[in-house]
């Protein structure tokens, strides 16, 4: 876990339009904490779950690209989206391969070694959570920390925490003051891509997380994919009609939580602009 | 000039289909010191053992070499051939054509046999150099030391106490009874398990041969056969055993609770308590983690925190005034001619599954658990209630080979037993209550004893128990039922089922600390922390290190029938070992040349069975020793001597310098 | 569930070691034969209520060499890739890697997916990542409504979204576009000299 105070930073596609909220939060804490985020130029979609569901070598040249980009720039990469982090883990994993790494070196148009780490932007405020700057606790409010499927798994190839009941997010939860409840649904699958071609089977899965979080006893859900929170957080009044089953639990970034408890305002860290509106029950907590 | 036979065996096909054995016969026949050469068809065989001796007598041969198969399968049988020729049984040589030639050079039968007739060669070489040795005849002390008070230890100690030796059987927890006692009943009888096992308990107390040392521990094992000497920590009790007459008053009034071992932590104890009403002996123990008074006492050493209550009220109410705080661990050392290892199971830890919910759920319980639910002395009175809200359950699903059959959580052997103990819960909960559904996930049943898979058919056809295949892959709570995700795997669809109580059939691993004791005992333990034994087949109850044997659980997951016969068999083992008045040793120990040894002491340090140790020569120097009945003739030490004054008998320098050279030429 | 096996399938005869075998070995490196059935595969599969066969069936199907009812199977398309198979499976093999591999088998086979939306979906999503370096939802929605014939899909969320300022109508500009383009076009001439599906050995097994 580099523990520096640079990193290139990979936005992935969804931050810079439906998960904006993600990448100025991000963005605002880190300068609070004295992390500088130097965005990679001219960067270029992961792939998602698209590109290798047709061809392997898809699958690891674009994300491929990206490493080459971050080991240029002579910086550990920073992530934020968990399918971008899991797909650029997973190349740089079979790009240990010399001949893959030649092969590939050769479609991307530059040779590079896959020397560039790549971490999770959790990781990177995780190893600053002892000294974080509480200026406003979050005391009182009940987080279930939903970590998303592809955050922690495979354990071999990611590289940290739990499979089935991970910690990293909890920890940074309980650092800024906040609960975060035990639950047993912190890696099951939001539904994922299927949004949009199988939106029956991603509703019924975002509907059980979220029941789950709700029996849990949480206020609210913290996320670090975009995906999970678009999952979770668009779907609430469908969920209200199709199960006749009232949820009303706000998705937060884990950021926007930080971001909060450094003393930043909701609407600086744009949390007016999700489906499901978190400012009642922050407000209910004397936190907005 | 030595006079060597050399004798080949075909062993059927096993050597003489891959090694040209009349090519070998005429190559032996040439070899120098070679008197006399033939082939037999199983030299091992009544005949081919008397041609041998006939050949040694009339021959008048001086040294043996037998080709034929691994010295670890026949050395044994054919030193007595040899020896009952008359002839010191360890002027012999076996040469191993068929492990390390035919079995391996199956389809190269030239090499083969050119490599044979080097091994022949060589064990010519050697053998003219071997000397006559005699082993050493030592005396064995005849008493057994049992380490372990389950069903196995119990039945092994009462075995070898019935046939007139004295026994000691010691067992760490303060009472004897092992994972039995907290059996509710046994498959496929539904014998009441405390009910047959008690009896046995209190004949272990009663027997005039058996010393019962309850609440201690083996601590360190030096020795050999027939003359272990063995140190044993007696825990204190801080209850004075002779004065305890065991009214239970002292644990009845202590106010103190903590969860209860014996009961699964499915009850409570008092910090002065018996494990269970049948507790044999039968007198109570101070848990020092919980004792108030103990921690009073610990606490006015510092006087930092809250002040403890100074409470003993055991002491106040004893009214033999048998507490005695001032009791110490008492360490002791006995002599032993055996020991029989029955330190038996414990069972594994659901924590691991945290897909079924990592032990926060109260309602996910355990088999042992359930056993001491449905037990009527257990903390429920025999009521199967939800532990969450005392309700009584109407759903029960099972789920099988939880810590089995699991690499992914380190456990990949199945625990066998656990097939049966669900089976026996079903048909239970059936009695119980006849509304309840129970739900068995299995993957395979395995029911392989006498009237075990009738057993089944009765959980099924009787107790209505419905059993579905497929590994169970979740559980989590809504509202207060637990979600189960499975799938049937015989229909070939998933199945969610919405239980009011989980049972986990958790797997059989031996019990904590049994490869320390392995380790003290120097014998060999696999991967999973069981004993192993010294063949799998053939020597269930024996260990490779002589006099120490094996039974139960210890070794592999069993069930009781198993165990039982097996506590039998180690005790046979030890009777057997106790019929003799002296034991004798193998003589292939190293041996110091105090002329060469400089005093270095490094086989001291390298030796692993402590045989090598300092002495002081009559010169004054310092010099090394082996103690032959320690020595197990591993050559370490010979290895390790830097002036090389340390020669192994059996296998001198000059004896393997031989072979070297023959086989370079 | 769809059951597609409760319509008569034909007898089996096993081909041990199948072509169909060999390829998900050496694409996935997975060791199919490990697997014992055990189910929790399935079991805990997010997506499995859905499917036909779900995992556990995929992997016996692998194991006896039914290439064609694999390939033609909706489990494969409505696998979520969440790796929870993965991560439980007591044989240690990766199911999600043996999934993956049948995909990519499918694609080179030019099979046709048994969930025509899904595949749409990654077909679409793969041409405006080609076409625009990042991806542009509005248009992804847009061209799935279209070309998928369900015209109104989905479009409940969009002035949500609109109003939230968190659509944009136009796509992402990136100058790294074109090397997307041409990294697509230099792993398609890779893929034409050195065919992912190539299996070496044994045919797969005949059915009736």
């Amino acid at each position: 876990m580099p523990a520096g105070s640079s990193y290139a930073y990979y936005p992935g596609c969804t931050l810079h339009s439906t998960a904006r909220e993600y990448d100025v939060s991000l963005r605002l804490v880190c300068q609070k904490l004295g992390i500088e985020l130097r965005e990679l130029r001219d960067w270029a979609c992961c792939g998602a779950s698209s590109a290798h569901a047709e061809s392997r070598l898809l699958g690891i040249a674009l994300p491929a690209r990206t490493l080459q980009a971050a080991e240029e720039m002579g910086l550990p990469l920073g992530v934020a989206c968990a399918m971008c982090f899991s797909r650029l883990k997973l190349a740089s994993h079979e790009l240990a391969d010399g001949d893959t790494l030649d092969l590939v070196g050769r479609i991307i148009g530059r040779g590079f070694g896959n020397k560039a780490t790549v971490v999770h932007m959790l990781q990177v405020l995780d190893s600053e959570r002892e000294a974080l700057p509480v200026k406003r606790t979050l005391e009182g409010l009940k987080v279930a920390s939903y970590y998303g499927c592809l955050l922690v798994r495979p354990r071999d190839i990611v590289g940290f925490d739990d499979e089935e009941n991970p910690q990293i997010m909890d920890r940074l939860v309980e650092a800024t003051g906040a609960h975060a409840v035990p639950w047993g649904f912190k890696t099951e699958c939001c539904g994922a891509g299927f949004s949009v071609p199988r939106a029956d089977i991603q509703l019924k899965l975002s509907h059980r997380i979220l029941s789950q979080a709700k029996a849990a006893g949480a206020d609210c859900v913290s996320v670090a994919c975009p995906l999970c929170h678009s999952n979770l957080d668009s779907y609430q009044q469908v969920m209200r009609r199709e199960y006749e089953h009232e949820i009303g639990l706000p998705v937060l970034y884990f950021t926007q939580l930080v971001g909060l408890a450094l003393g930043l305002e909701p609407r600086e860290l744009l949390l007016n602009r999700h489906v499901t509106d978190p400012l009642p029950v922050l407000k209910a907590r004397g936190l907005a | 000039m030595a006079r060597i036979g050399v004798f080949l065996c075909h062993c059927g096909t096993n050597i003489a289909g891959t090694v040209n054995i009349p090519r070998l016969l005429e190559a032996a026949q040439r070899m120098p010191m070679v008197v006399y050469a033939a082939e037999s068809k199983f030299s091992c065989s009544e005949p081919g053992q008397a041609s041998i001796r006939a050949a040694i007598a009339e021959e008048r041969l001086g040294r043996v070499v037998i080709a034929c198969c691994s010295p670890r399968m026949h050395e044994n049988t054919f030193r007595k051939a040899v020896a009952g020729a008359g002839l010191n049984p360890y002027l012999l040589e076996i040469a191993n054509v068929r492990e390390q030639c035919s079995w391996v050079h199956g389809f190269d039968k030239e090499a083969a046999t050119a490599k044979a007739i080097e091994l022949v060669r060589m064990a010519v070489a050697k053998v003219a150099r071997h000397e006559p040795l005699s082993p050493q005849v030592m005396g064995l002390t005849k008493r057994a030391l049992i380490i372990g008070g389950g069903i196995a230890g119990i039945q092994a100690a009462l075995d070898i106490a019935n046939a007139g030796h004295e026994v000691v059987l010691v067992e760490r927890e303060p009472s004897i009874g092992g994972r039995m006692a907290q059996l509710d009943k046994t498959f496929p009888t539904l014998d009441c398990s405390a009910c047959i096992l008690t009896p046995k308990m209190v004949d272990i107390a009663q027997h005039p041969k058996i010393t019962l040392l309850s609440y201690a521990q083996v601590e360190g094992v030096e020795g050999f056969i027939g003359n272990f000497r063995v140190r044993i920590r007696k825990k204190a009790r801080y209850v004075n055993e002779e004065r305890c007459t065991g009214c239970g008053t002292c644990w009845q009034k202590c106010p103190e609770k903590t969860p209860s071992e014996f009961d699964s932590d499915m009850g409570q104890r008092t910090a002065i308590y018996i494990p269970f009403l049948q507790a044999v002996p039968n007198k109570p123990v101070i848990d020092t983690a919980h004792c108030r008074y103990i921690k009073y006492l610990e606490w006015s050493q510092e006087k930092e925190g809250k002040k403890p209550p100074e409470c003993r009220i055991c002491e106040k109410l004893c009214p033999t005034g048998a507490i005695d705080w001032e009791q110490q661990d008492e360490v002791i050392e006995e002599e032993f001619g055996a020991i029989v290892v029955a330190t038996g199971y414990q069972t594994f830890d659901p924590a691991a599954y945290a897909e079924y919910g990592g032990g926060a759920y109260p309602d996910v319980i355990t088999g042992l658990q359930m056993e001491r639910l449905m037990s009527a002395s257990g903390p429920t009175g025999g009521e199967v209630i939800r532990p969450s809200d005392g309700a009584h359950p109407k759903t029960v699903v099972f789920v099988s080979c939880v810590g089995s059959r699991d690499e992914h959580k380190g456990r990949s052997y199945c625990s066998k037993v656990c097939c049966m103990y669900m089976a026996k819960h079903a048909i239970m909960l059936r009695e119980h209550d006849p509304e309840v559904q129970s739900y068995i996930f299995y993957i395979d049943i395995r029911a392989g004893g006498k009237d075990y898979e009738e057993f089944v058919r009765r959980a099924q056809e009787e107790a209505g128990a419905i059993y579905l295949r497929g590994r169970i892959s979740k559980i989590y709570p809504e509202e207060d039922k637990l979600i189960v995700l499975g799938e049937d795997s015989l229909i070939g669809r998933p199945v969610e089922i919405a239980a009011d109580l989980v049972v986990l059939a958790t797997g059989i691993e031996p019990s904590a600390g049994a490869d320390e004791l392995a380790r003290e005992l120097n014998i060999s333990y696999d991967s999973y922390n069981f004993m192993v034994e010294a063949h799998p087949k053939l020597r269930p109850v024996e260990t490779q290190t002589d006099g120490i044997y094996l039974a139960g659980a210890c070794i592999g997951p069993r069930d009781i029938p198993e165990t039982v016969a097996q506590g039998s068999a180690a005790a046979a083992k030890a009777v057997a070992l106790f019929s003799q008045d002296s034991i004798t040793t193998d003589p292939m120990t190293a041996l110091v040349d105090p002329l060469k040894c400089v005093g270095c002491l490094v086989c001291v340090e390298v030796c692993p069975f402590n045989a090598a140790e300092a002495q002081l020569a009559r010169d004054g120097r310092t010099i090394a020793a082996i103690n032959e009945g320690l020595c197990k003739g591993c050559g370490l030490c010979v290895a390790a001597c830097r002036p090389g004054a340390i020669n192994l008998r059996g296998f001198t320098d000059q004896q393997l310098l031989a072979e070297v050279t023959e086989l370079w030429r | 569930m769809k059951m597609a096996q409760l319509t008569p399938a034909g007898t089996i005869h096993p081909f041990p070691r199948s072509g169909l075998q060999v390829f998900v070995e050496s694409q996935s490196g997975q060791q199919v034969l490990r697997c014992y059935q055990c189910g929790k595969c399935t079991a805990g599969c997010p997506s499995a209520y859905a499917m036909d066969l779900g995992p556990r069936r995929v992997m016996r199907a692998i194991q006896l060499g039914l290439k064609d009812e694999v390939l033609a199977s909706s489990t494969i398309w409505l696998c979520l890739q969440c790796q929870t198979c993965s991560a439980r499976c007591p044989a240690e093999i990766g199911i999600a890697e043996v999934m993956e591999s049948l995909r990519l088998l499918a694609a080179a086979e030019r099979s046709r997916p048994a969930e025509r939306d899904v595949a749409l979906f990654h077909r679409l999503f793969r041409d405006l990542i080609r076409r625009w370096g990042r991806i542009y939802e509005l248009g992804l929605g847009a061209l799935y409504n279209l070309r998928g014939r369900h015209p109104f899909a989905n479009l409940g969320l969009v002035p949500r979204l609109l109003s939230r300022g968190k659509l944009p109508l136009l796509p992402q500009r990136t100058k790294g576009a074109s090397q997307v383009r041409a990294i697509f076009a230099r792993v398609r001439a890779a893929e034409r000299e050195a065919p992912p599906s190539e299996a070496k050995e044994g045919t797969d097994a005949s059915r009736q």
